[in-house]
């Protein structure tokens, strides 16, 4: 990658730059952008907030009832095999 | 700091394994308990129905029962869990939408979607806007309008931090289209959350 990141570019390594999977190069160069970048700081900063809110307020715990007819049915199916 | 499942508290995943392997009821019940919560979760992510995640639920552990045997400790047993429940997920949603073929494959796949229009600063803290059921509903609304291809690699990937690799090949793809969909979903979700949760009066648009 050459040192000059477009927001193009940018946003391309978004997802590894996210992941920590870039090369500390590219990473320099990545943050750099994001330095003189407000428009690409601030989709880095939201996308990170989007995953995180996503972990912390799981939007899909299980419901009890769900859970004691999951132990029902692995009891029933535990009974019945030979 | 969520934990990897698996690995965590001294658990010894192969041992129970092992035990549920020999008939033992409990070591299996063991496994229920520990992988109900996040096999739930996956199904209610890429179904988007509670009744067809509760039957996944209740599919992926009466099959891992019975195929007990077949489970070879190659892999990691909750990752055997996630493919079973993966699986009857997407049979699932064929059977939901005969019309509408539902593949991993999509074929809009033009890489031009990477396209950023709200750029907003999001509000430091949004529990002071809403509560947390308000944003429970809010990040659901927001999951249900992904194609099902970035609701599976989005939850295996950012809900259930397996690694790339991994959800590779769970879902049968490559890891560059792993990627791929896992950006645009994040940047898709990104997107609708910040017209909830961008500070207010902060209204500048990027161009980008």
């Amino acid at each position: 990658m050459i040192s000059l990141v477009t927001c193009k570019d940018f946003l391309a390594e978004l997802g590894n730059y996210l992941d920590e999977t870039v090369s500390p190069e590219v990473r320099r160069h990545l943050e750099e952008h994001l330095n003189e970048c407000p428009n690409c700081w601030v989709v880095c900063d939201t996308t990170k907030k989007t995953i995180q809110i996503y972990r912390g307020y799981d939007p899909y715990p299980i419901p009890n009832d769900v859970h004691m007819r999951l132990m029902e049915a692995v009891q029933r199916k535990a009974a019945s095999k030979p | 700091m969520i934990q990897r499942v698996g690995q965590t508290n001294g658990f010894d995943e192969a041992a129970v394994v092992t035990q549920a392997q020999n008939g033992n009821v409990d070591a299996f019940t063991e496994l229920v308990n520990r992988y109900e919560g996040s096999i739930f979760r996956l199904a209610r992510h890429i179904t988007q129905n509670p009744q067809d995640a509760e039957d996944v639920l209740q599919e992926t552990f009466l099959k891992a029962y019975e195929h007990l045997e077949d489970f070879q400790g190659n892999s990691k047993f909750y990752t055997w869990l996630v493919r079973i429940a993966v699986n009857q997920s997407l049979m699932k949603l064929r059977k939901r939408k005969s019309d509408a073929s539902v593949s991993l494959d999509d074929p809009y796949d033009t890489g031009e979607e990477n396209v950023t229009r709200e750029i907003a600063v999001w509000e430091p803290n949004p529990e002071q806007t809403y509560s947390r059921e308000e944003i429970r509903d809010i990040l659901t609304k927001a999951v249900e309008g992904l194609p099902p291809t970035f609701r599976a690699v989005f939850a295996l990937r950012d809900i259930e931090e397996l690694s790339t690799e991994e959800t590779a090949a769970i879902l049968n793809l490559s890891v560059p289209a792993v990627k791929s969909r896992l950006l645009r979903a994040r940047l898709r979700l990104r997107e609708k959350l910040t017209r909830y949760f961008k500070r207010k009066g902060d209204d500048f648009f990027g161009y980008m």
